[in-house]
């Protein structure tokens, strides 16, 4: 279908662009279509979007460098450049896969009613779906902070209404709170943005990376985009929007919320730290996210144990999880020895924590239809009547805790390791630490919910297409556990290069 | 003082002000102008920039022209949504306020 062979007149690094319009088009051909036809357009791209993420994935595993396409002709600093490299085309086939997933389990709970007038809700749905999975192409492929800045915001617009989808008050103050924080965020990533091309002339990552030096100028700037992105990604303590507005939200936005979207402003991180900045003020600024990053797993993992309801407990595991990511940056920073096997684990961590998260969320919601309510403390007997609910739950809390042979507990091996090779003894502290209070929120849920009880009968049984779908997410979780060591190979593709020569 | 100068500085001091009322003030509108301010904060800062990166004859450099018309059209998309959020949260809540504020956001 994609030509790939060199002979071939068609541009594999075409396949960029084509990633991050399919599903703009398909937005516009939403609201064109008008609001009956929305889920058809919707579903109906998934698949060519899952065909695109893994041919550009094949692409850039095939020619073992970062693929780079210049917008309209324009070289940077003037034009615009995409580009994929092995972590960003790991992140879309992620996103490629979740957002199908979420969608089809999202089939009856946002369908359009027969006979009545078209509802908002289900058209609001499945345009912020699509609304969501273009910004995350393009904060995956960006390479310029200004267009990144765009994407960003992009993805806010598209998070923030999916939390208040139902209208209550409760909602429309988590999506309000949700919203400032990122409100906040934008503004201090722009003006970082604007900083940096004040004192270097360019947008471009990679023409900053080569012009940057560690001077007050970079450090305001890459400061106040720091601060920024942890504001959307909720690392403690700027998490306290998110477990209202996760928690609020219908089981498949809470699901694409804690999976994706986090990760979006995550990755930007990731872009500034790594690819950007130089490797000595990295190695400074890390200590100081991998110290929030450890707070977080604590406070998140004990706010998490303590929660009454289940979608709660999730949400507070969110800003638990996402402390590893930031954990694992010092560890992940710089061209030392250890660098290969935290940079792998970091990458395995985002994408088995987006599978195990979404799995958690979607099961969360079946247990919901199942008892009517999500409050934990009357789970006695759940088991009988959701099994598979309750299965995939605690497969993806498998992952969480770190339990062979999921992802998670292959990244958080990796993490270990890199932690004790490299002397850093109390971030592995921190990690096992993590690992246990995970275990104790997921056996809170599992205890009760596998405890015998008579005449509970379920109120509704949830579809097999749901129930099927939120076990394949936590089945996918588990699997990634078993990665081939090519996963760091192809991670490796596009890496920085004083980076590079240690992965090899 | 050039005038390049004086509109960094004043950026700068809106970006401080937007964002102090952005962060202490409960009333949610007074939130959102705070938003509004620091933007103007910063698209100022890239507009004095612009001006001192003028070269080649041009009056000013204009790929931060581009940048803040674009950021602007961004900023309004975003005043529209939050306002328009804020109005279900009155009409929901009975007030422009968060309910369990405890001026964390």
């Amino acid at each position: 279908m994609f030509a790939l062979s060199p002979t071939s007149t068609v541009d594999v690094n075409a396949l960029l662009p084509a990633i991050v319009m399919l599903p703009v088009a398909a937005l516009l051909l939403a609201f064109l279509l008008g609001g009956r036809r929305t889920q058809g357009t919707a579903l109906l791209v998934t698949p060519f979007g899952i065909a695109l993420a893994v041919a550009l994935a094949c692409a850039v595993w095939r020619s073992d460098r970062a693929l780079v396409y210049v917008l309209g002709g324009w070289a940077p600093p003037l034009g615009v450049a995409l580009r994929a490299d092995g972590l960003s085309a790991v992140m879309l086939v992620t996103t490629a896969l979740i957002i199908p997933a979420t969608g089809f389990y999202a089939l009856d709970l946002f369908r359009q009613p027969r006979q009545t007038p078209e509802a908002r809700a289900p058209f609001v749905f499945w345009t912020l779906l699509l609304a969501v999975w273009a910004a995350l192409n393009g904060v995956f492929l960006g390479w310029d902070l200004f267009n990144l800045y765009v994407a960003l915001e992009m993805l806010t617009f598209a998070a923030v209404p999916l939390v208040c989808l139902d209208g209550r008050a409760a909602t429309l103050v988590a999506a309000l709170r949700y919203l400032l924080f990122a409100l906040i965020g934008s503004a201090l990533y722009l003006l970082g943005a604007t900083l940096l091309y004040g004192a270097y002339g360019a947008l471009d990552i990679g023409l900053l990376s080569e012009r940057i030096r560690p001077e007050p100028a970079a450090w305001v700037a890459l400061a106040a985009m720091t601060a920024g992105l942890l504001a959307k990604t909720a690392l403690f303590p700027l998490h306290l929007w998110l477990p209202p507005a996760h928690a609020g939200a219908p089981p498949p936005a809470s699901a694409i919320l804690s999976a994706l979207v986090v990760k979006g402003s995550f990755f930007l991180v990731l872009r500034l730290w790594l690819n950007l900045a130089p490797p000595q003020m990295a190695a400074s600024a890390v200590q100081l996210l991998a110290a929030m990053g450890a707070a977080a797993i604590l406070v998140g993992s004990v706010l998490a144990l303590r929660q009454k309801r289940l979608k709660l407990l999730i949400a507070y595991s969110t800003v638990a999880q996402i402390g590893y990511l930031f954990l694992a940056l010092p560890l992940a920073v710089g061209a030392r020895p250890w660098f290969a096997a935290a940079w792998v684990g970091l990458a395995l961590q985002a994408v088995s924590h987006a599978f195990a998260k979404g799995a958690m969320f979607l099961s969360a919601g079946l247990i919901a239809e199942a008892l009517g309510h999500d409050r934990i403390a009357e789970f006695r007997g759940l088991g009988r009547i959701a099994a598979p609910a309750v299965l995939a739950f605690g497969l993806g809390g498998l992952s969480l805790m770190g339990l062979p042979p999921s992802g998670g507990f292959t990244a958080k091996w990796l993490l270990l390791t890199a932690a004790i090779d490299s002397g850093q003894w109390l971030w592995a502290l921190v990690m096992v630490a993590g690992g246990l209070l995970a275990a104790g929120y997921v056996y809170r849920v599992i205890a009760p919910a596998l405890a015998p009880a008579d005449g509970l009968t379920p109120i509704k049984t949830p579809s097999r297409r749901r129930t099927a779908l939120a076990l394949a997410l936590a089945i996918v979780a588990v699997m990634l556990g078993l990665a081939p060591p090519q996963f760091g190979t192809f991670l490796r593709i596009g890496a920085p290069d004083a980076q590079k020569a240690l992965l090899k | 003082m050039s005038v390049g100068m004086l509109a960094g500085l004043g950026g700068a001091a809106l970006i401080g002000l937007g964002l102090y009322g952005l962060l202490t003030h409960p009333h949610l509108l007074r939130k959102i102008i705070g938003f509004n301010v620091m933007g103007s904060g910063v698209f100022l800062l890239f507009g004095a920039i612009a001006r001192r990166g003028a070269a080649a004859g041009l009056g000013a450099d204009p790929v931060p022209q581009a940048l803040v018309i674009t950021g602007v059209v961004v900023a309004f998309s975003a005043t529209a949504l939050a306002v328009s959020l804020l109005l279900r949260v009155v009409r929901e809540t009975g007030g422009p306020f968060f309910p369990d504020d405890d001026g964390a956001a």
